[in-house]
This record gives structure tokens, C-alpha cells and sequence, in this order.
């Protein structure tokens, strides 16, 4: 069965990583939802949120093929349930639809969105939530006229207490000093 | 063990010394060992073939006569001495021609250092003269790769190239450098590597999942290990042998475990695989447990996987995380270089014998001596088979010689019926299936193993895809022995055709040149044999012949591989005719 999975991958940063990365997903023809990238709260070490529908086999074993890359500290694959998840979206509204009527600020006032600039033509607000809530605001803002709309990538953080990498980063070095 | 080279750069003092990217590359090359470099020059690389000119003496430098030929050759060189293969080659056209033979080593897990020239930094990404994205082609098949732009980058990504290529799963790795980083001068200091943080090539061995491995073992009635070449890359043929004879469990091979276990061991039971032999193949599907021991259940082994292994609990032991319940689950992983699991293994395991078991599989083997093997091997129709002539050869080289193939039927028949007294022997391109693979990997094996003798057995087809090395050959006298059966056919596609494809032979039927001439014109002795009665005389030359020879032996033109497994068809659907 096929399901929601969030693999949250640290790595080196080395040239052409995420390359590497996407390609184990096109080598197997499965699509990625959403794909974010940026360091880490560890120096040096980059994070990618992946997002793909896939089943649980097929993802253990692209997370597998993921690690196998040799600048890929560690590949997580998580389920919804394993993780508290954001998605930013921006919408572009025309001032004027705003001062039209009340509908639109009802709307920002009932989907905890809020608005980022406002100019005499332009009016941008910005939600922050799960791709279903993004969405369906769009929906309802459209009505309106949304001349942009654009949502970014997932990010993910871990219900776990621990810091998964943080306790494998421990466990490396330690096989360091045994090699030396 | 130390080379020359390593010792006197020892010897000098630490300081480190100027000098060019180009000259730190050669010298980086030899504080690694290399002894020999298969390449080819072009412009994006001539600092460093201008170095290489003053370091004659250190490394021995073939030159090729295409840059396929040259990453074959060092596979060639790689897998007979379990060393790193080297090969140089120039930018664009010079790296794209080396991308079958980086991916033939990927998937066979050949070690390989692969260095391509780089246009100067400033020009890339303009589509500058011989510019390619070579790094980004070769990314899917190199087991890592590096762009290196400055020249006091040079010697680490050569340690790091080293390292990564020689420890774990084995493959090839790629460093492309561009013409400016050659030039550039640095401070020259070698520091190998031994580890990276990100990389982990050799995971513990799990005394618990032993302790499971063995209940499962001592449990076992109908025990069959697959023999991979995880034995050989590992070095733990020793290892192997002790756990097998400790077991009594018999032991078949896929096409690169041959040779990890000699021919005539009592209990190696055969090839696995589409054309494998009978017993393994059958028995798969009866065996109530297999231990598969360094090898990946690819589908030329597994055929159909919804009915392989049905009846059986498996033991995967397996250096590759990635290859653990990839294709086959496994009940019991061990992960870790065999060479640590097995003897670990033999400790915990209860001497046995399985000899009701064994029994079956040579009752197997005497199906398929009457009903094929018998027939190869002393055919009493006109025509030669491949079999014949592989099995004389065998023996004319007492059973002890080097055997590389290239690809199609000669390479099942070569497999099938040469015979092994040690490890190391095969070379051939089993993941990729290289046409063309045979002739540069044999030159590349006997430079690698000048002290063993090296049969090339190569097919009309792939000898003319890779044939220009034949000057090669001439101009640095290897003296390889190549045995071309020639079938004027695509053998192999043919016989598919006539099984499946209603004998309508599209495009497989070859017009050859007289290849005699061809040898001729590299100034390479050789003789054609087309009947029986010639057989053994001529071998006999081509074993005694001083220097390379070419035999080739026109064989029946319609011969076919059996037994077989059909392409999807369940390991114990296998047939015979």
C-alpha cells in the first residue's frame, strides 16, 4: 500500500549531492512530492526533506541506496505520525479585492494567515501550515482574484526526544578514534 | 607490500616539495602503489602525460587504442590482483568513451581510480572545445566522483579516491581535473585516508544475527549456499572452505563466484543462473534454506522472484546494506565483509554432513551430463561446439590458466566448462554485459598476473568491438592467448530469436573480415581451425606459442546454451533442450 513518507537526509556538503540524490527516485520512476534543502543546525552539515508516495518496502529500500552515497551521513524515513511538519505558501492578492469588502481579511483572520506587505496595487499574505490548509485557502482566496500563489517545500522536525543524528554523529566519531 | 616508489618518498624528508598539479597526480598515483596506468592522451591532460614522461621508470603507462579499452584493461588488471585499476583519459570525448567500462565496473564492483582531463576552469560550463559535464554523466555510475579545480586539492581527492575505491564494496571512482589545476603549482605532502565521516564500508558483524544464522544452519535438512563474489573481493576463499567442509553444505556459484571454490571441490554443485547448471538451479526451489554469502540476487541468478526459493528461510551475508532484502528477503541478514562472518559463523555451527542432499544434486548433474553436457563436450556431429574447444583448453592449460570472456554464448559455455585450481581467475563482464569487454580485460589481467598464463575466449561479435587493441597488444607484447569462436552469428541474441522469436533471425548473421589478415597486419601469430581433427595440435601451438597468439576456431553456427532458464521463467522451470 502506498502512503505518505517524509525521509529526512543529512549529508556532507558536496557538489552535486542532490543530484545524486534525486536520481536514486527516477531510477525507481517515483515522483517527489516536495523536496527542501539547507544546512543543518549542525555546521557543515547539509538536511534534505524529502517527500514521496511510495510503499513501506520501496522507501526502505531507496533510503538504503540513498546511504550507500558516500557523502550521505544518514537517510530517516518517517511517517506523518512520526513528525510535526510546515509548509509556507504566499499569496499575491490586487489591493483593491481587499478593500472591496471584508471577505478576504475574514479569510486571513480564519486561516491564521497574515499579511506581509500591503502597496496601493499588490497585497501579500503569507500562511504557514500542512499542504491541505495552504491549499484550501487558496481556494477560497481565488474567489477573490490570487494573481500569485506559491508554496514551498515541506519541512520536518522529529517528535523522537532525541536528535536521531545527533546520537549517530556520536557513534561515527567514536568509530573514528578506533580507526586511528 | 611496499613499491620502490613509496619507500625512497619515505625515506626523504617530510617537507613538502613544489611542483605542479600534473606532477603531484603521478606522484599522488605512486605513494598508492600503482605499478601500471592504462590510458590515453588528448589535449585537457597532456600536463600530466608530460609529467608521466619523467616518471617512466616508476609506473608502467599502456598506451590504448580507445579509451573503452583502457578502463577495461585496468578491470582486467583489478580483478585478477584484488589491486586498484588505473586509467587516465583526456576531456569530452575522451571521458564519454570510458562511461561503459566505469559502468561495467560499478555494477561488477571492480575497484578503479578513473582520472579525465577537464578543460581550464574559466571555460567551463561555456561548451569550450572537448568540454563534456563529465562528472555529472558518470555520476549514476561511479561510486563517488570530484571535480578538483585547484591544484593543492590534487593529492587529497587522489587519497580519497583510493580509499573509497578499495574498501567496502569495491567500484569505480572518478576525478576529473581540469587543465588549470594541472599547471598550478603547489606544496606536495601525501597523506593517505582511512576514513570518512559520511562512509561506514565495513559494517560489524551482529554476533546475534550469527547466533541466528547458525540455529537456522544446524536446523537445516536441505542447506544450499550461494557463492558470490563477495568471497573473492573479501579474500576469504579460506573462509569459505572451512565453513562449507565444517557444514557439508553444498555450494553453487554465480557467474563472478567462479573460481572462489576450486572446480573439483566435492561440494561445488555448479552454476547458478540462467544457464547454470541443473542441480543448483532445480534444487533452489527444494532447499529449506539458502545462505547466500557475498553475492546480490540479480535476475540472471533469481529468474522469476514471486517462485524462487519458495520452500526456504535465507541467510544473506552481505557487505552492502543496500543489497539486504533488495531483490530476496532476508530472514537472517549478516551484515559485514565475509571474510569476518564466516569464520564466525563456522565457530558457531555444528559439524555436519548432508550426504541423502548432495546425492540429489550429483543424480542432477547426471541428467545433465546425458542429456547436454556429454553432447558438448564429445559431439559426434561435423561441427565443432564451444564446448569442446573450452574443455581442451582447459586442459591443455592443466585446468590453472586465467580465464576472461567477453559477453554472450562463448562466456556461458567458457563458464560453464573451464575448470579452476584458484581464485582470481575469471574475468568477465557479468552485471553490464559488456560486448567488447574481453579483449582489453585480458590484457589488463595478464599484465596484472604476467606469471599465469591468459585465455581470452571471445566471440565474432564483441572481438570486433573492442578489436583496435589488438595493436596494443602488438606494440606493448602482452602475451595473451585469444581463442575466438566464431559462429558468424550474435550467437547469443540468435539463439533467443530461435527460441523465442520464431527463428527470424533480425540482424544477427555477420559477414566477418578473415581475421587471420586482421591478426597479420598487428604482426600477431595465428591459425584457424575448422575441424575436429585440428583441434589439439593447434591448442597445443597456442599454449607453447611465446607471446600473444590468436586461435580462432570456427564452430557450428547454430549452436545453443542449455540448459536454460527463460528470461522471467521460475529458477525450477530450467530446460535442458
Amino acid at each position: 500500500m502506498k502512503e505518505e513518507f517524509t525521509l529526512s537526509i543529512f549529508s556532507e556538503n558536496h557538489v552535486g549531492l542532490l543530484n545524486q540524490i534525486t536520481n536514486v527516485f527516477t531510477r525507481r520512476n517515483l515522483n517527489i512530492e516536495s523536496l527542501t534543502t539547507s544546512e543543518s543546525a549542525i555546521a557543515g552539515i547539509h538536511k534534505f526533506t524529502i517527500v514521496v508516495f511510495s510503499t513501506r518496502e520501496e522507501i526502505e529500500k531507496v533510503a538504503k541506496q540513498i546511504e550507500k552515497k558516500i557523502d550521505v551521513i544518514k537517510a530517516f524515513v518517517l511517517t506523518a505520525d512520526e513528525i510535526i511538519h510546515q509548509e509556507i505558501a504566499l499569496y499575491k492578492v490586487p489591493t483593491k479585492a481587499l478593500l472591496d469588502g471584508n471577505q478576504i481579511e475574514g479569510l486571513v483572520r480564519q486561516y491564521g494567515a497574515r499579511i506581509l506587505e500591503v502597496t496601493p496595487e499588490y497585497t501579500v499574505i503569507e500562511k504557514t501550515g500542512h499542504k491541505a490548509e495552504t491549499q484550501e485557502l487558496f481556494e477560497k482566496m481565488d474567489k477573490y482574484g490570487v494573481v500569485q500563489f506559491t508554496r514551498s517545500g515541506r519541512i520536518a522536525i522529529t517528535k523522537s526526544k532525541a536528535e536521531l543524528l545527533d546520537n549517530y554523529l556520536r557513534k561515527m566519531e567514536l568509530d573514528r578514534q578506533n580507526v586511528n | 607490500m611496499e613499491t620502490q616508489f613509496q619507500t625512497m618518498m619515505k625515506e626523504k624528508s617530510k617537507e613538502a616539495i613544489r611542483m605542479t598539479g600534473a606532477e603531484a597526480l603521478v606522484r599522488s598515483l605512486l605513494m598508492e602503489g600503482t605499478e601500471i596506468i592504462f590510458g590515453y592522451p588528448g589535449g585537457a591532460i597532456m600536463p600530466v602525460y608530460d609529467a608521466l614522461y619523467s616518471f617512466q621508470n616508476d609506473v608502467h603507462h599502456v598506451l590504448v587504442r580507445h579509451e573503452q579499452g583502457a578502463v577495461h584493461a585496468a578491470q582486467g588488471y583489478a580483478r585478477v590482483t584484488g589491486k586498484v585499476g588505473v586509467a587516465i583519459v583526456t576531456s569530452g570525448p575522451g571521458a564519454t568513451n570510458a562511461v561503459t567500462g566505469i559502468a561495467d565496473a560499478m555494477i561488477d564492483s571492480t575497484p578503479l581510480v578513473v582520472i579525465s582531463g577537464q578543460v581550464g576552469s574559466l571555460l567551463l560550463g561555456t561548451d569550450a572545445f572537448q568540454e563534456t559535464d563529465v562528472v555529472g554523466i558518470t555520476q549514476p555510475v561511479t561510486k563517488w566522483n570530484i571535480q578538483v579545480k585547484k591544484a593543492e586539492d590534487i593529492p587529497g581527492a587522489i587519497a580519497r579516491a583510493f580509499y573509497i575505491a578499495r574498501s567496502g564494496r569495491p567500484g569505480p571512482v572518478l576525478i576529473d581535473i581540469t587543465k588549470d589545476a594541472q599547471f598550478a603549482n603547489l606544496d606536495f605532502a601525501y597523506e593517505p585516508i582511512k576514513y570518512i565521516r559520511s562512509y561506514k564500508p565495513v559494517p560489524v558483524v551482529d554476533t546475534q544475527q550469527i547466533e541466528a544464522a547458525a540455529q537456522l544452519i544446524n536446523l537445516s535438512k536441505k542447506p544450499l549456499a550461494l557463492v558470490g563474489q563477495g568471497v573473492i573481493l573479501g579474500g576469504a576463499e579460506k573462509e569459505l572452505t572451512e565453513f562449507l567442509e565444517k557444514t557439508g553444505i553444498p555450494a553453487a556459484w554465480t557467474l563472478l563466484g567462479l573460481s572462489a571454490l576450486p572446480t573439483d571441490h566435492p561440494l561445488n554443485v555448479g552454476m547458478l543462473g540462467m544457464h547454470g547448471n541443473y542441480g543448483p538451479n532445480i534444487k533452489t526451489n527444494e532447499a529449506d534454506l539458502i545462505i547466500a554469502i557475498g553475492m546480490r540476487f540479480d535476475d540472471r541468478v533469481t529468474g522469476n522472484l514471486s517462485t524462487y526459493a519458495t520452500n526456504a528461510k535465507v541467510i544473506h551475508l552481505e557487505i552492502d546494506d543496500a543489497e539486504i532484502n533488495k531483490n530476496v528477503h532476508a530472514d537472517v541478514p549478516v551484515l559485514g565483509n565475509v571474510k569476518d562472518s564466516l569464520p564466525m559463523l563456522t565457530e558457531k555451527v555444528t559439524a555436519n554432513t548432508h550426504d541423502e542432499w548432495l546425492e540429489q544434486f550429483r543424480a542432477c548433474y547426471r541428467i545433465e551430463y546425458d542429456r547436454i553436457i556429454n553432447k558438448e563436450l564429445y559431439p559426434i556431429k561435423t561441427g565443432l561446439t564451444m564446448g569442446e574447444v573450452i574443455h581442451r583448453i582447459s586442459s591443455a592449460f592443466k585446468d590453472d590458466a586465467i580465464m576472461v570472456t567477453d559477453v554472450g554464448q562463448h562466456q556461458m559455455m567458457a563458464s560453464r566448462y573451464f575448470r579452476f585450481r584458484q581464485t582470481r581467475s575469471v574475468v568477465t563482464s557479468g552485471g553490464l554485459g559488456t560486448m567488447g569487454f574481453g579483449l582489453p580485460a585480458a590484457m589488463g589481467a595478464k599484465l596484472g598476473a604476467p606469471e599465469r598464463p591468459v585465455c581470452l575466449f571471445v566471440g565474432d561479435g564483441g572481438f570486433q568491438m573492442t578489436i583496435q587493441e589488438l595493436g596494443t597488444i602488438f606494440q606493448t607484447k602482452i602475451p595473451v592467448k585469444i581463442v575466438l569462436l566464431n559462429n558468424n552469428f550474435l550467437g547469443m541474441v540468435r539463439q533467443w530469436q530461435e527460441l523465442f522469436f520464431d527463428s527470424r533471425y533480425s540482424f544477427t548473421e555477420l559477414i566477418n573480415p578473415d581475421f587471420q589478415t586482421i591478426a597479420k597486419g598487428y604482426f600477431i601469430e595465428s591459425q584457424k581451425v575448422t575441424t575436429r581433427e585440428e583441434i589439439d595440435d593447434a591448442i597445443i601451438k597456442m599454449v607453447n606459442h611465446n607471446g600473444p597468439y590468436l586461435l580462432e576456431v570456427v564452430v557450428e553456427k547454430e549452436g545453443n546454451v542449455f540448459p536454460m532458464v527463460p528470461s522471467g521463467a521460475s529458477v525450477s522451470d530450467i530446460r535442458l533442450e
